[in-house]
């Protein structure tokens, strides 16, 4: 499944244009993208967590090299699934 | 954020969406996604990431208050990866 997908499901849901659903769809992702750019979790009930961790440097290995290296410190961001998802996903009911 | 101040957001920002529009148009995403997944489909949504589900292995475990082993049957778990565009700018 693709963004494409996403995009022909809110044309034929809504009586949208094609172009319009895909800015819509755009516009979707691009909120989520930037409130998590502000360091600002998103919480989606029934889905799950996207939450933006600080993660301190560490000293690492380059496993090719074994060259000790220092891995800077940085931001990631991580998602939490949801009872709900993971139960869906095992054929379950949440 | 929430998934109801997302909805509010969304009808903000598009001039033609009421709330009720934004509220389906979002459901239809995570629901289409959740779908997709059980369905054991892997989503792609590029700039932002891409979901799939990943198989853990049973195991053995125990059970730390009667300390007694029990049998974990294998199980599914939907797994994020964070696309490239979306991965530099939270760590911009």
């Amino acid at each position: 499944m693709t963004k494409a997908d996403l995009i022909e499901s809110v044309y034929l849901t809504t009586g949208f244009s094609k172009k319009e659903s895909a800015a819509i769809i755009e516009m979707v992702f691009d909120l989520m993208k930037g409130t998590l750019q502000d360091g600002e979790k998103i919480k989606i009930a029934g889905f799950g967590n996207f939450v933006v961790k600080e993660k301190s440097s560490r000293r690492g290995r380059n496993p090719q090299t074994g060259d000790e290296i220092e891995i800077s410190a940085r931001k990631i961001l991580t998602f939490k699934p949801s009872q709900v998802l993971k139960a869906s996903i095992n054929g379950e009911d949440a | 954020m929430t998934k109801s101040e997302l909805i509010e957001k969304l009808s903000d920002e598009h001039d033609l969406l009421n709330k009720k529009d934004a509220e389906s148009i979002i459901n239809l995403v995570f629901g289409g996604i959740g779908e997709a997944l059980a369905d054991g489909d892997r989503v792609e949504i590029r700039g932002f990431g891409s979901f799939s589900v990943r198989e853990r292995k049973a195991r053995e475990a125990r059970n730390p208050k009667s300390g007694e082993l029990v049998k974990i049957p294998s199980r599914k778990t939907p797994f994020f990866k964070t696309g490239k565009e979306l991965r530099e700018r939270v760590d911009g």
